[in-house]
């Protein structure tokens, strides 16, 4: 169905040259340089008022930006206005026009393009399949759920065939089933149409699962970009392995290349870590626990407090006396960990980056 | 709700109805009364004061003079408000208290008060720009900003603004589309309701066309009043008839045209 409708659209490169936007005195993004391959999917994550969202808007033109440039394909759009970008946008809020019905208002750039009504018919209808929704053509807005709002709005961002595609948060007002749901349709949909995309969200599970590279943003900068399973497994700076999954902040010594942490000898990301007292983070799905009877008070020894169920896989809260340490593990293996049950814990020798300060505890 | 309370309710909605018709129509009433009452009281009724309308040639002058005022400022209104409107909500929300205190200002300026100030510039228009009456409308913009302004703004707040025409933008339009495609058709109640304010306040209006010395309906009216007070009631009464169609006419209108924005219970 889809394929048949959907038209290999060749993606074009886009660039954002050291963008900046300032509101007053407070720097929104601090000269973001970004490059998306043709095609890309590419994910900017980050907390509230990292600058994601005003990176998105100034690459849509709806903002101005103070420096840099966006350049789609070799040409410099910088000084054009929204209008003329060529870009579709998929909006956090519904944004369908609540007085169209859906096939208008995926029609609705289609009319402004001038294209005749046999091609905007034609067009929309293919776009409309494309998304699923060939059924609901002819209902408003307020006949349409919040999901397929969403998608109404997606097709509509692509019956135009603009040169990129910006998704501001399109997920975010509906149910996590939906989401989820939708998520892989507006992959699907990218990935058969090959067009260059921008994901703004702050869901880290959401960018870990679409985007072909996530680039985690923090105070206007981009702390990191990288495809998913890096930023989640060599994150390059604490921020980012805080804020990219659950971690576990526990104290050690940096010596020689390698960091203790309760009496274990990790390998550290960045070999070239200064030594000395250091805060190790340390990812909960590294943490085995053992109940095997050795369980003599000693730094690696703890007792679990809580276990949270997750599905396929339990989350298990273990009290070490100076800390309190996460452990994820499969579900299966989890079942005896009730709690006030005696463990070991077992630190899995994966590469552990560093953060310098002095809180030592669990980062939940 | 219960039955009991239901029909309270109802009873209650009647009740205020009827009191408020009374209140609106027995004036409307006694005026009919008055413009169909014959010589004495013991005459028959007769619609000799009504016939006399289209003989009286300043009340048709007046009565043509005002609708095309009500037009112009209707459309004057929309055409300097709405955009005006638009343009703060979306770019310059840190003047928004400053456009409101200005558009509601007029409120607090009595007529009198306003020709005075106006007086000196009219007397320039008449000399340097038309003599005409219809320069009127430029007074009576002044006049209907509080109404329209309430009426437009909470049309406005009703829709996301912002979003929808980020919308339209992205797709190609430009602020000229935006306006005409996705703003107006999204508040046609309160742009109707703005325009019905505006067409109300200017057929009743006296005292600055009076004091500024054109000759509108009302001001025809006062002039015929003082020769013969049934024709000059029968306009009056006229005229009222003539906005109460009108304010029927565009709550049809603006409510076929709301109900593609919101069908409630209808989500698949």
């Amino acid at each position: 169905m889809a394929a048949a409708t959907a038209r290999n659209h060749a993606g074009v490169e886009v660039r954002m040259e050291a963008l900046s936007r300032r509101y007053g005195p407070v720097v929104a993004l601090n000269e973001l340089n970004l490059t998306m391959a043709p095609g890309e999917l590419v994910a900017l994550l980050g907390p509230s008022g990292c600058g994601k969202t005003t990176a998105l808007r100034l690459v849509a033109g709806l903002e101005e930006a103070n420096s840099g440039r966006v350049v789609f394909g070799g040409k410099d759009v910088t000084d054009l206005p929204a209008s003329k970008r060529d870009v579709g946008m998929v909006f956090q809020a519904y944004s369908l026009f609540p007085h169209m019905t859906a096939i208008q208002n995926v029609a609705f750039g289609l009319t402004l393009r001038r294209k005749t009504p046999e091609e905007r018919r034609r067009r929309a209808g293919e776009m409309l399949e494309l998304v699923g929704l060939s059924g609901f053509a002819d209902r408003y807005a307020s006949q349409l759920s919040g999901g397929q709002q969403q998608r109404v709005a997606l097709a509509r961002a692509l019956a135009i065939e603009p040169t990129v595609l910006l998704l501001d948060e399109p997920l975010s007002a509906l149910d996590a089933k939906v989401r989820s749901r939708l998520r892989d349709e507006i992959r699907r949909v990218q990935l058969e149409i090959g067009i260059t995309t921008l994901f703004v969200t702050h869901d880290q599970e959401e960018a870990l699962a679409i985007a072909d590279r996530v680039g985690v943003m923090q105070s206007g900068h981009l702390e990191q970009l990288g495809p998913p399973t890096e930023i989640y497994s060599r994150p390059a700076t604490p921020f980012v392995a805080e804020f990219v999954g659950l971690t576990n902040r526990l104290a050690g010594v940096v010596k020689g290349g390698e960091v203790e942490v309760r009496g274990t000898r990790l390998p550290l990301v960045k070999a070239d870590t200064s030594d000395g007292p250091a805060i190790a983070l340390v990812r909960p799905e590294t943490v085995s626990l053992v109940v095997d009877g050795d369980t003599v008070p000693g730094p690696l020894v703890g007792t679990v407090i809580a276990t949270a169920f997750l599905g396929a896989t339990s989350r298990v809260t273990v009290d070490m006396g100076d800390a309190t340490v996460l452990a994820q593990m499969p579900t299966s293996d989890a079942g005896a960990l009730t709690a006030g049950t005696r463990v070991r814990l077992v630190l899995r020798k994966d590469p552990v980056l560093i953060a310098r300060d002095e809180k030592a505890s669990t980062d939940a | 709700m219960n039955r009991s309370r239901r029909l309270k309710l109802r009873i209650f909605r009647i009740v205020v109805l009827v009191l408020m018709g009374a209140f609106f129509l027995m004036p409307i009433g006694a005026m009919l009364e008055f413009s169909t009452r014959g010589n004495s009281l013991a005459s028959p009724r007769t619609l000799a004061a009504w016939s006399q309308i289209a003989q009286t040639p300043g009340l048709v002058k007046g009565i043509v003079i005002s609708l095309q005022l009500a037009v112009i400022t209707s459309l004057g209104m929309l055409v300097l408000l709405l955009p005006t409107m638009v343009w703060v909500r979306l770019r310059l929300p840190q003047i928004s208290r400053i456009v409101e205190f200005i558009c509601l200002l007029p409120l607090t300026v009595p007529a009198i008060a306003l020709v005075v100030g106006l007086k000196p510039l009219y007397i320039w228009i008449n000399i340097n720009v038309t003599p005409s009456v219809l320069a009127l409308a430029f007074a009576y913009l002044i006049l209907v900003l509080p109404y329209t302004y309430r009426s437009l703004d909470a049309g406005l707040a009703a829709i996301d603004l912002k979003t929808l025409s980020e919308a339209a933008r992205s797709l190609g339009a430009g602020w000229g589309t935006v306006m005409w495609r996705i703003v107006i058709p999204n508040m046609p109640s309160a742009i109707l309701n703005a325009s019905l304010l505006s067409v109300a306040l200017v057929l009743g209006e006296y005292t600055v066309a009076n004091l500024l010395n054109f000759q509108n309906l009302q001001v025809e009216i006062a002039y015929v009043g003082l020769v013969n007070a049934g024709t000059s009631i029968a306009v009056a009464v006229g005229a009222l008839l003539l906005a109460f169609i009108l304010l029927m006419v565009l709550t049809l209108v603006g409510g076929r045209l709301q109900q593609h924005n919101y069908i409630p219970g209808q989500r698949a």
